[in-house]
């Protein structure tokens, strides 16, 4: 009992990242009818936003003093720590949080760059023309990341108090093992509450129920004279804050890296076509299935039955799912089936 | 012209002119080294293969490294079981790199447009991860398979061939590495360019056109299009697994890094960027994109300075610092930029600016009737 | 020569019933009309024929082979050829090859890996290619990328690809629709010339100077059902006609 209860919380954090990548897809898949192969890189450039920001932060005085060895050292200190002595430290230390302010507004500048000036011109374009040519996007931007931060992973802690572990199991009286680390809790509870505004916002706007109007039956939203187009734009945005929200958060549990996103989009839109292309609900519920899943499959004892399943059983859930039920868990019959 | 090109053993010579004679007009283009030349071959079969699926039934497979890695393995197998020629090896990894594209195949193909893609891509990721994993020993995990002096080698051995010295393939006799690799991986691609020109001028290949261009008709004009995408998929394996295997003739080590996805990536992108659905296209795409990733991976800020030390310092300076994140490590950032203008402005790829520039001259040289002739596109509806 | 003979189909999308009962019998070398009001169920009958659609209950017999259930390339393998409502053709590729395309269908069966030998050598298929084209007046085009080709002359194209395979039954789903008068009056012309080969047609029209020119027998589909049967002099006084169509107005 133990056992599954910790594994199902292993997979949520995975699954909540997942699933907030694959939301963004399916939304700009939905309504633009665009796919999009470079959300990875938008979840990257969230990661980067929280690194770029505690760059800034940490941001020191370089200065001479002298030391015991006979000559001077070079000692770093913080301007903010300067300035603001321990305040400017905490506000050091969380950095990770504190980015998210600046990464919505980064990330609405990123989606509507992209929307207005690439996407927009590939609505008409074959998928396989869309493929490639967000493909290629991904590729770019992630080489310019890795122009500027290098190649290798930047570790970015989450803040000091968060960083143990919540002892949940005697919260649900299930004993002392059942442990589970502060900041994936608060990431879980972070992709929850990212997706229900996401999903009240449309569900309960005028300008929400015109997008999923448009995810029905775009022509005849058209019709109805809606600018349709200025708003899809702006569903771009938000699916690039999403994702760049889900890179900001998920830097204390994975120190980011260039690459990050490309492993992460194969993963989402495996999830997306697990969930149904086009549904919004069925991306959400196939991102946390499939974290769950990949955890548990990650066991010792399901390993020892089935070696190598841990490796491979996001794919092969995809598979199967394609094979027996084309249109995913809660897809739409027809949908990109030519 | 254009009638001449018609004939498939014009068209065949010309080609095998051209490979065969890279090594002498590349030279001053500093791409005349055999290991180069070999890639250059060995790039060129992989992308003319994909492009009997993708250029032909527009089938986007994102997962045809698993192919190349699966032909790299049976190959690397092939030289510790049985001999050190390459020939049986060539012959197992084209053979195993079809079966096992059979069977991928014939499930993927349950599908079409972007969940066909995401089919093959998951079949790859499942290949890559499991090579890694539970797979190990037959792949021998990350250190990668290769070949060792204590493998039986049957075949040799019965021959009473004993291999001396270093470790190399071979092919009776004559030694896989340098400028006989070089050959050898040419003459493959000579004989897979001339299948995939008999194919593409096959009716088997028109109907892979008809496939692209309307699969519902094609049901209705009835025919079954399942098999002709298999064989398609199957065909296109094959070539990836004999690319795989010259990639180990070469060098005789298989790694699992050979099935990323990024490896299926990159033969896209040659295939784009040559122009897929075309004879040469992919080749050229191929050709490109390695000769490339050789000179531009090569630079360094070093020889950028001493290639613009020509300018005044300041300007110098300026021209080095924009130029200087494109080169080196960060090749694939000029890949990428390249890529997407292809895609943007030329969907057709590398032919089709040719074929457009071709045709600015002929209008040029000669008025407007000309033009019409030389582009189907452009010719005057029937009167009605 | 075979009769079509379709018994008791019915076919509903959701809790609508686009077709109800409907029965039809087709004698071999007649040729057919179905009209209608919009939205009788006209073309999702032709669907049903075709396995495009699979209807909920009933039977379609070609001659004595069961056409439901077949995937369409069987039914077109038996001697069914469609045109559709919008010109299902080859859009990339030009005119001599789509119509040598379903010219190898009828040689070559459903699948056959004909990848070696040169399609310049495969001149029997060319030149009955050529033939038909030449029939439905494409022949100066026929080097022309098929997508370039006004709609009409995709009409008649998509009817070459069909009369290249010497089908025993053809559906026509409004083969003159968005055409000019002039046009119209050339594709009637070819379909009477084709008649004379005893091809069994089933025509869909809207236009009446089509429908009377051409057929033989006329069905009357309103709401899902066959209303009214016969030949042209029957169906011109039929007061359930007027009904249908007048009533079917507002």
């Amino acid at each position: 009992m133990d056992a599954i209860v910790l594994q199902i919380l292993n997979g949520l954090d995975k699954g909540g990242a997942y699933a907030l990548i694959a939301l963004g897809l399916t939304l700009i898949f939905g309504t633009l009818g665009v796919v999009n192969f470079a959300h990875g890189a938008l979840f990257m450039l969230g990661a980067f936003c929280a690194v770029s920001f505690k760059k800034l932060l940490t941001l020191a005085e370089v200065t001479k003093v002298p030391s015991d060895l006979g000559f001077p050292v070079t000692k770093e200190v913080f301007y903010l720590e300067k300035w603001f002595g321990q305040t400017g430290l905490t506000i050091i230390d969380f950095a990770v949080p504190l980015a998210i302010l600046i990464s919505i507004p980064v990330m609405i500048l990123i989606g509507l760059a992209m929307e207005r000036g690439l996407v927009r011109h590939f609505y008409k374009r074959p998928h396989a023309e869309q493929i490639l040519v967000t493909f290629g996007l991904a590729i770019v931007l992630q080489e310019i990341i890795k122009a500027i931060f290098g190649a290798n992973p930047i570790p970015t802690p989450a803040p000091q108090f968060v960083s143990g572990s919540a002892n949940i199991g005697e919260w649900l009286g299930l004993g002392q093992f059942v442990v589970y680390p502060w900041w994936r809790l608060i990431y879980l509870l972070f992709s929850l509450s990212v997706l229900a505004a996401v999903f009240s916002f449309l569900r309960f706007t005028t300008w929400g129920m015109v997008v999923r109007a448009g995810m029905q039956d775009r022509e005849t939203v058209g019709l109805l004279g809606i600018n349709i187009q200025k708003r899809f734009t702006i569903v771009f945005a938000l699916a690039a804050v999403v994702a760049g929200l889900a890179g900001v958060m998920y830097t204390p549990i994975l120190p980011p890296d260039y690459h990050m996103g490309m492993e992460f989009l194969v993963l989402s839109f495996v999830v997306v076509v697990v969930g149904g292309m086009g549904s919004l609900p069925g991306a959400v519920a196939a991102g946390f299935l499939l974290g769950i899943l990949q955890s548990f499959a990650s066991m010792n004892e399901v390993k020892s039955i089935f070696p190598g399943i841990d490796q491979i059983i996001i794919y092969l859930v995809a598979v199967i799912i394609l094979l027996v039920r084309p249109r995913g868990l809660l897809g739409r019959k027809g949908v990109m089936e030519t | 012209m254009a009638k001449f090109l018609r004939n498939d053993l014009v068209v065949l010579a010309i080609f095998a002119v051209v490979v065969l004679a890279m090594p002498i007009w590349l030279q001053p283009l500093g791409a005349g080294y055999p290991d180069l030349l070999q890639r250059f071959a060995i790039y060129g079969i992989f992308a003319i293969g994909f492009n009997i699926l993708f250029g032909l039934t527009g089938y986007l497979s994102f997962g045809h490294a698993a192919f190349l890695g699966v032909g790299s393995y049976a190959a690397v197998w092939s030289f510790k079981l049985l001999s050190l020629n390459v020939i049986p090896a060539v012959m197992l990894s084209i053979v195993v790199a079809g079966l096992f594209a059979a069977v991928i195949g014939f499930i993927c193909l349950r599908r079409s447009g972007i969940y066909f893609s995401i089919l093959t891509l998951a079949f790859a990721q499942m290949s890559y991860n499991l090579a890694y994993s539970v797979l190990t020993p037959i792949t021998n995990g990350e250190t990668g398979l290769r070949v060792l002096r204590a493998d039986p080698r049957v075949i040799d051995g019965m021959l009473g061939v004993d291999a001396k010295g270093v470790l190399v393939t071979d092919l009776f006799g004559i030694s896989m590495s340098g400028y006989s690799g070089f050959y050898f991986c040419a003459a493959m691609l000579i004989i897979g360019f001339f299948f995939a020109m008999r194919i593409m001028r096959s009716p088997f290949g028109m109907m892979l056109k008809a496939i692209k261009s309307n699969q519902n008709r094609m049901s209705y004009t009835g025919f079954n299009t399942r098999p002709y995408a298999l064989a398609a998929f199957v065909i296109s394996g094959m070539y990836a697994g004999l690319a795989g295997a010259l990639l180990a003739a070469t060098d005789p080590l298989a790694g699992a890094e050979r099935m990323q996805w990024t490896a299926s990536g990159e033969v896209v992108l040659m295939t784009i960027l040559g122009g897929a659905g075309t004879l040469v296209g992919p080749f050229l795409g191929a050709g490109i994109i390695k000769y490339f990733e050789n000179i531009f991976s090569a630079f360094n800020q070093q020889a950028l300075n001493q290639a613009f030390s020509f300018l005044p310092e300041w300007l110098q300076d300026i021209v080095v610092g924009v130029i200087s994140p494109f080169v080196g490590e960060g090749w694939h950032l000029t890949l990428g930029v390249v890529f997407m203008l292809i895609v943007i402005f030329l969907p057709g790829g590398l032919m089709e600016g040719f074929r457009r520039l071709g045709r600015l001259f002929t209008s040029g040289g000669n008025g407007p009737d000309r033009r019409k002739a030389a582009s189907p596109a452009a010719q005057p509806q029937a009167a009605e | 020569m075979a009769n079509l003979s379709v018994k008791d189909v019915s076919k509903s999308f959701g809790g609508l019933m686009a077709l109800d009962q409907v029965n039809l019998e087709v004698t071999a070398g007649a040729v057919h009309a179905i009209i209608g009001p919009n939205g009788a169920g006209k073309s999702t009958l032709l669907n049903c024929f075709v396995g495009r659609l699979k209807p909920d209950t009933g039977t379609v017999m070609f001659g004595d082979q069961p056409l439901l259930g077949l995937p369409p390339h069987r039914i077109n393998q038996a001697g069914v050829a469609r045109v559709f409502q919008t010109p299902e053709i080859f859009e990339d590729l030009t005119l001599v090859d789509n119509v040598m395309i379903p010219a190898f269908a009828r040689r070559d069966g459903a699948f056959k890996l004909n990848a070696l030998p040169s399609l310049s050598k495969q001149t029997d298929v060319r030149d009955h290619a050529e033939h038909v084209l030449e029939d439905v007046g494409l022949a100066d085009s026929r080097n022309a990328i098929a997508g370039t080709l006004s709609r009409g002359d995709k009409r008649r194209l998509e009817l070459a690809m069909c009369l290249v395979q010497d089908p025993r039954l053809l559906l026509l789903d409004e083969p003159t629709a968005g055409m000019s008068r002039a046009d119209t009056n050339n594709t009637i012309d070819l379909l009477k010339k084709i008649g004379e080969r005893g091809i069994t047609k089933i025509v869909i029209e809207h236009d009446m100077h089509v429908v009377f020119s051409l057929a033989h027998r006329i069905s009357v589909l309103a709401q899902g059902t066959v209303i009214a049967e016969g030949s042209p002099d029957e169906i011109k006084g039929n007061p359930k006609v007027q009904e249908a169509y007048l009533g079917g107005t507002h």
